[in-house]
């Protein structure tokens, strides 16, 4: 009897220690998810994955980038000439058209003869463009050319200024856009919020009685268990019209009512975090500026502020990595359009918006949902960027003093 | 320049920032509780949606979003319990602890969005559960799996160390002290975390977008393969994406406030039992 | 002058000090010797009104520098504490340079130009005997002086804002015996120009220091006279008790 009991002893401790390890084996696997899904974008053809683009032999253009290609479909480059070739004006081709052109007698039995006429079309025509299915494409033909496929790179994906993940045939995933209205977005929620938090803080800490104390600290805290779909409905409902009225623009919907949102929901961080840090000044430091002649003021921005001064940092980037990574009541309030943002009055697109936005259309395994784990990639890694540097500046707070 | 003037007057802008976000908080409770309590009845409680979501109730949210928080519960809390005894009680004081104790905060501050995306790549798709209880509910149970261990950790701490001495010195195994001692002390604080954990879990909408929730469900689930509807997916829905807008925002009110209710019932319930037993172990 | 009359003071319930009158000449040194707990600490943190700052505290009696009873409620704290400077127990410089540390006192009471500033913070660093070992490293933290230094700077930033009266709170209680003779022979040197008041728990350091010895036991004080009369011939024998006690 004892025996076994001293098994299920060491059994339920082995077992203890497993779990012990489980935030840091969740982590390695939301690591491992994230990146082999998100890396795989780069294995992924330019265009739709099954297609190819086609050209007449004779032309002399041989390779055209993802950006042309989009040019091309949305007739912004109507001539071979801007792109290095001939004078002469771009045809575009699609695959469809070969239907009121042939019958489907012409075309034979099971289209057998569908690639034959579709080159025929393209050598007819040196100025032809053509995006056909690769099960048909009029492969060994003379006069034909395939343009070579490439695979989506890194400099198009991290320095792509446009984000049209549906776009056909070559969907652009230009990230630039999304990170520049997160960043912005958060930026100025947190500029909004930190004199707001550092008030109230420096209210709680070193003016408010106890009790006033005790009931705001939780009142606080409350503001933080509020869901965020919550404060984007109210953000919807109540900021969304205040700011179109006040700054008189045609939709409410814009990078600045998020900010807004995102500034009310990052206060409490921010007031805990630097309540906190203020009240780590040491006591004598405080009295000995008092009994200098200092008001309480005075030593408040003279002495307290500049030593709780990394903690009060470790403040703010606690409060832009939360508005960094928040999703709902960003995707609500700031009008979701991926384009590159020119002022704060415009509707903007987020990061994590852009991932709950997509990632139910996107067809699993696709670029485009590749794309949207390679932007889970991203917010993973700022946060953890974000978690250690707020680690080290509190840290560094520790250590300082005598 | 008069340095009593200037102290008067940032302590005056102080106070008035101070009473500004206590007002926001009522803004947005007043808000809520003011265009919803209308709503409120036993029928929106009870029944299911009617007319593309623009009349009736919200019941299969309210459960789905019960089955999510039981399913997720399941999983975090033994698992967070059992981190939080061994990295507390075994570890001592080592790297590892400290190495685990900095995963736990990574894993707490990574964005709910991103437990969604790999929800969806690891238990809908690559271990085949589709959209489903059993997906949602492992999904957040990852994301409050750091605060059931911070809140689990602190329980323990709070227990005196003359209790485990005590008992250590009887003759008492470890594990027999921390089961018949640490842990009946420390319970009451570790339940703080599980009332925190539902509140937390109950109103996450972005993880279980992709891994649970659907837009509309006629029948409740039988089964945890199926999908569910969730309180904060359907206020997200009827507010953003619903048939009728307009028609619908009577039902957002009262959705958002049913969610209210639950989220800061939970938060106030932790918040008093933490103060209550504090109280009682100090005294003992 | 400083005097104190029936003075009575409470942390809550608490009755810290009972019934103490005293009086203090100019350019002296008073030394507060007693057991810890007994309130010395407490007495002198009166006189420039520290004690304000601990919630619960109610003080009854009259405490009186130069002439005004500093708990009247016409004065102004910060007048006052300008006026009475305090050196503390630890070290306690601010994070910032050596000169901004000295030169605090000046900024906060608007006391001159970059000028007189300057001129301020130097005359205040030699009273101290520590402008030697800083005058070429001014810019540098007040962190990287030693803690013998760094005391010396907390006293030049006291006597940086020219107060009349300073107070000491063991003052040397944290240092080591090189340092603390060091701030023992600049009390002894800054007695012409100020009034200085010592809390110490070192006995011998009392009696080397100080022309008037005053010992607080329980809230109370015992005795108060002459160091020399004090330490060779108390009246009282709990004073008596404890001098002995602790030299024997």
């Amino acid at each position: 009897m004892k025996r076994i009991k001293r098994i299920l002893e060491r059994t339920i401790e082995s077992i203890l220690t497993v779990s012990g390890a489980v935030t840091s084996i969740a982590i390695l696997l939301i690591v491992i998810f994230l990146f082999k899904e998100g890396l795989g974008l780069f294995k992924s053809p330019s265009v739709e994955k099954g297609y190819s683009l086609y050209v007449n032999s004779k032309n002399t253009v041989n390779d055209l980038d993802v950006e042309d290609i989009k040019h091309i479909y949305d007739s912004e480059v109507e001539n071979w000439k801007e792109l290095g070739g001939r004078d002469q004006e771009i045809k575009i081709f699609r695959f469809e058209e070969i239907f009121n052109i042939y019958s489907d007698e012409e075309l034979g039995k099971d289209y057998s003869l569908l690639p034959e006429k579709l080159g025929e079309v393209i050598i007819q025509n040196p100025n032809i463009i053509a995006y056909l299915p690769q099960q048909y494409a009029p492969t060994d033909i003379q006069g034909v050319k395939a343009l070579p496929s490439k695979d989506i790179s890194i400099g198009d994906f991290f320095g792509g200024r446009e984000w049209m993940p549906t776009a056909t045939p070559s969907p652009l995933f230009g990230v630039l856009p999304l990170i520049l209205g997160t960043l912005i977005v958060s930026i100025i929620a947190i500029l909004i919020a930190l004199p707001l938090g550092l008030g109230v803080a420096i209210y709680l800490s070193e003016l408010a009685g106890e009790r006033t104390r005790k009931l705001m600290k939780p009142t606080i805290e409350l503001l933080a268990g509020i869901p965020s779909v919550v404060y984007g409905f109210f953000g919807l409902v109540v900021l969304v019209p205040i700011v179109q009225k006040v700054f008189g623009l045609s939709v409410g919907e814009t990078a600045f009512t998020g900010s807004l949102i995102l500034a009310i929901m990052a206060l409490p961080t921010i007031i805990t975090v630097a309540e906190d840090a203020l009240r780590n000044t040491p006591r004598d430091m405080r009295e000995a500026s008092l009994a200098l002649g200092a008001t309480q003021w005075q030593t408040i921005y003279k002495v307290v502020i500049p030593y709780s001064a990394s903690g009060i940092s470790a403040a703010v980037v606690l409060g832009i990595g939360r508005a960094m990574g928040e999703t709902m009541a960003v995707l609500m309030v700031t009008g979701n359009a991926a384009v590159m943002p020119h002022s704060l009055f415009e509707p903007v697109r987020t990061i994590p918006a852009t991932i709950a936005a997509e990632l139910g259309e996107a067809p699993a395994g696709g670029a485009h949902y590749q794309s949207l784990f390679l932007l889970g990639c991203i917010l993973f890694v700022i946060t953890m960027i974000v978690s250690i540097t707020a680690e080290v500046i509190s840290k560094k707070q520790l250590n300082k003093g005598v | 320049m008069n340095k009593k003037l200037s102290q008067r007057i940032a302590f005056m802008i102080f106070r008035i920032l101070g009473l500004m976000v206590v007002g926001i908080l009522f803004w947005i409770l007043g808000f809520i509780v003011y265009n919803g309590i209308g709503v409120i009845s036993w029928e929106f409680i009870f029944s299911a949606p009617t007319n593309g979501m623009t009349s009736g109730g919200i019941f299969p949210a309210i459960v789905g979003t019960l089955c999510l928080v039981v399913g997720s519960m399941i999983f975090a809390f033994p698992l967070g319990i059992m981190s939080a005894i061994y990295t507390n009680e075994y570890a001592g004081n080592s790297w590892v602890v400290r190495f685990i104790r900095i995963m736990t905060n990574n894993l707490a501050s990574i964005p709910s969005i991103v437990f969604g995306l790999f929800g969806m790549a690891l238990f809908v798709n690559t271990l085949g559960f589709g959209d489903s209880i059993l997906a949602g509910s492992l999904t957040l149970g990852l994301l409050v799996l750091p605060l059931v261990i911070r809140t689990t950790e602190e329980a323990l701490k709070a227990v005196p160390n003359s209790y485990r001495t005590g008992s250590l010195a009887l003759g008492a195994t470890k594990l027999q002290t921390i089961r018949k001692v640490v842990l009946p002390a420390a319970f009451p604080n570790i339940t703080t975390g599980l009332i925190l954990s539902i509140g937390r879990v109950s109103g996450e909408t972005a993880p279980i977008l992709f891994t649970a929730a659907a837009y509309f469900l006629p029948k409740l689930p039988s089964g945890i393969f199926d999908q569910v509807m969730a309180l904060p997916y359907h206020l997200y829905v009827i507010v953003t994406s619903g048939t009728d807008i307009e028609a619908s925002r009577p039902m957002a009110y009262g959705t958002a406030l049913v969610l209210i209710f639950i989220v800061l019932l939970m938060n106030i319930l932790a918040m008093f039992i933490r103060r209550f037993f504090n109280k009682k172990l100090k005294t003992n | 002058m400083i005097e104190a009359k029936d003075i009575n003071f409470y942390y809550g319930d608490f009755h810290a000090l009972k019934d103490i009158n005293i009086k203090m000449d100019i350019n002296t040194v008073t030394a507060f010797i007693g057991p810890s707990g007994c309130g010395k600490s407490t007495f002198l943190r009166l006189f420039n009104r520290m004690n304000d700052l601990i919630d619960k505290t109610r003080i009854t009696g009259e405490c009186i520098v130069q002439g005004e009873n500093i708990y009247d409620k016409s004065i102004q704290v910060d007048q006052l504490r300008k006026k009475v400077g305090m050196v503390f127990q630890k070290p306690n410089p601010f994070p910032k340079s050596i000169f901004e540390n000295v030169a605090y006192g000046l900024r906060v009471n608007d006391m001159g130009d970059k000028k007189i500033i300057a001129e301020r913070v130097e005359e205040s660093l030699i009273a101290a005997a520590l402008w030697d070992e800083v005058k070429d490293k001014l810019k540098k933290s007040a962190f990287e002086l030693s803690g013998g230094q760094q005391q010396r700077l907390c006293i030049a930033r006291a006597l940086a804002v020219s107060p009349s009266i300073l107070l000491m709170d063991e003052p040397a209680s944290s240092l080591d015996p090189i340092s603390t003779s060091k701030i023992e022979e600049l009390i002894h040197n800054l007695k012409k120009d100020y009034t200085i008041v010592i809390v110490t728990h070192n006995m011998q350091q009392a009696a080397r220091i100080s022309d008037m010895t005053g010992f607080f036991m329980m809230g109370e004080l015992v005795e108060f006279s002459e160091t020399k009369k004090m330490f060779l011939n108390p009246e009282k024998k709990e004073t008596q008790n404890y001098i002995t006690g602790r030299f024997g």
